[in-house]
């Protein structure tokens, strides 16, 4: 299953011009800064933003192209708004059910109670709505649109309102719907750190055009793209649980391009987890140091290198395929005689496990 | 001394009127009230302009309009005259007619407004939680406005209660038919019956202050209780 789109939206002082393919799997993030269409395009995705010039398919469900246009009601997906809001007429329980009630029996395929198991909302059916806390507020508006069994999920911004701690709160939810269904999630941020922890697809917005799009991992390292620029540049790794060393109170994490060794974290082997590596803790070798206290060393080839500012360069490399950064000194950079195709060695003196 | 028959008479007319019009008054406006919220329709201002009209004209100018298209000679008497009815001046049924346009802003005005204070959000979310436009309305427009219901109800009651001027022009002042509370109590008050004056008039008042109390402490509730 994937997801078509083409939406051609003019509003006199914006104008939305979009031609995007995303994988029917997994979390898309359409990332961009404020007024850049993210949201507008959201919304001619649910139906809920009218534009003449478009097509839309999700799956082998066509909601949109020349001669029709599903409304809103009748697209099986799941909303979530960057504001929750509930229903202030209905507690918590009748907004949950509020939309349940008009699926059919035949396409429910998320329970409402697996829902409120998900989202932690149990204790909270029989508030009214102005009695929840911000956070409470989102968990029950995106129980509500799971509730619904969405072929695809739509998020605008959940977390943009709440503060640290909320966000904190509502992340470990997010991160388990991804664990726990198999639904795609369209998911709109203008944070890089929250695209981080969730995102598996990356979209680039800019100005209601598509700047790129592609698999997170590449798109973070692309150096023609602003995100491996900048001070927080970093690379994010999918690896699997492989093991604890329980003399050191170590974990070993494999990767196609080697094993991560980080402080011990209570997880089953097996398990998948994010590491976030940032360039500016990788360093570059020409042969396999030892004698440094640095426990995670990959062998990697250098992809690409592009000046950052007047005094350092940021190091595309590749370790197993799988691209990292580093930001190295102009000067280092020129006395290790780094280019296009050269094997390093890389060590990664900080690494941070998202999930 | 107690009311006299035909005070208690004038009374039941008036209740009668009143309910009637507050009725079709909800059952009309309720769905002008919607359109106007939520159109972008750019001459809307003119149809808001009419709407209000009544709270400004003098009652009179009202009823002389009215009582002409209604009498045997207008367009709407003469059609029902053609028809093999009676003309609708000096009828009951012209007095409803009358207190629909007189009392249409009181019904409208609040229900346009309760509908705008909801906002395209929740009808949006409705929408993403399979509601079709109608079922929108009625489970999440109609509960969200009836702060507004209220406020339509009893404004649109109370003020058809002290309708005089159109009453005068159209209604006449026929006992048993078209004489209501406040054309009695004017009567009374030529044949200097003040006595009976008293009755219906702090009956009168005493009935819109609890109606008037109602609406208010009921939106202060409303309000307390929406985020």
């Amino acid at each position: 299953m994937n997801i078509e789109a083409r939406f051609r939206i003019d509003k006199g002082d914006f104008a939305l011009d979009v031609d995007l393919g995303i994988p029917g799997q997994g979390v898309t993030a359409l990332l961009g800064p404020s007024g850049c269409g993210k949201t507008t395009l959201l919304r001619a995705i649910a139906g809920l933003e009218s534009c003449r010039d478009g097509f839309l398919q999700v799956g082998d469900m066509i909601w949109q192209d020349a001669r029709r246009f599903v409304p809103p009601h009748q697209r099986p997906l799941g909303y979530v708004f960057q504001e929750a809001s509930l229903f202030a007429h209905l507690t918590v329980r009748g907004n949950l059910e509020y939309g349940v009630k008009r699926v059919p029996k035949t396409e429910r395929k998320v329970s409402v109670n697996k829902a409120i198991e998900l989202l932690g909302v149990g204790l909270l059916l029989e508030r009214r709505t102005s009695q929840l806390s911000g956070g409470e507020r989102q968990r029950v508006a995106i129980a509500r649109a799971l509730a619904v069994s969405p072929e695809i999920l739509l998020m605008d911004e959940p977390l943009a309102g709440l503060d640290l701690a909320r966000k904190q709160e509502i992340i470990p939810y997010l991160e388990s719907l991804h664990n726990e269904l198999d639904i795609p999630v369209i998911y709109v941020s203008h944070s890089p750190d929250e695209v981080a922890r969730l995102a598996d697809h990356l979209v680039l917005l800019e100005a209601g055009r598509i700047k790129a799009a592609g698999a997170l991992g590449d798109m973070l390292t692309r150096l023609d793209l602003p995100l491996a620029h900048g001070d927080d540049a970093e690379a994010l790794i999918d690896a699997v649980v492989a093991g604890h060393d329980d003399k050191y109170d170590l974990t070993h994490l494999d990767f196609p391009g080697g094993r991560f060794t980080v402080t011990r974290k209570a997880l089953p082997v097996g398990h998948s987890a994010r590491l976030r590596v940032a360039a500016r803790d990788v360093s570059l070798t020409l042969e396999h140091q030892s004698g440094t206290s640095i426990l995670n060393i990959f062998p990697a080839t250098i992809d690409e290198i592009m000046p950052e500012g007047i005094a350092q360069v940021t190091v595309r490399l590749l370790a197993g395929d799988v691209p990292l950064l580093s930001r190295v000194t102009r000067k280092s950079a020129t006395l290790l005689e780094l280019e296009h195709g050269k094997s390093v060695y890389a060590q990664a003196k900080s690494v941070a496990l998202l999930s | 001394m107690m009311p006299s028959d035909a005070d208690l008479t004038a009374l039941a007319i008036t209740l009668k009127l009143a309910g009637i019009t507050t009725l079709i008054l909800l059952l009309l406006g309720t769905p002008l009230a919607w359109w106007m919220a939520r159109t972008r329709w750019r001459f809307k201002f003119l149809l808001e302009a009419v709407v209000a009209l009544p709270l400004v004209l003098p009652p009179t100018v009202l009823g002389f309009y009215l009582l002409v298209a209604l009498g045997s000679q207008g367009p709407i008497g003469g059609l029902m005259e053609a028809l093999g009815g009676r003309p609708l001046a000096f009828t009951f049924t012209g007095l409803v007619i009358g207190s629909v346009f007189y009392s249409m802003p009181f019904v409208v005005q609040p229900l346009q407004g309760a509908f705008a204070a909801i906002g395209r959000r929740p009808l949006e979310v409705a929408a993403t939680l399979r509601a079709s436009p109608l079922d929108r309305f009625f489970t999440v427009a109609v509960p969200l406005a009836r702060s507004g219901f209220v406020t339509a109800a009893v404004l649109g009651f109370a003020h058809t209660l002290g309708e005089f001027g159109v009453v005068l022009m159209i209604g006449g002042n026929i006992p048993g038919e078209t004489q209501v509370v406040s054309i009695a109590i004017y009567d009374h008050v030529e044949g200097l019956e003040y006595a009976h004056a008293h009755w219906l008039s702090g009956g009168l008042l005493l009935l819109s202050f609890l109606m008037l109390i109602t609406v208010y402490a009921l939106n202060r509730r409303f309000r307390l209780v929406q985020p």
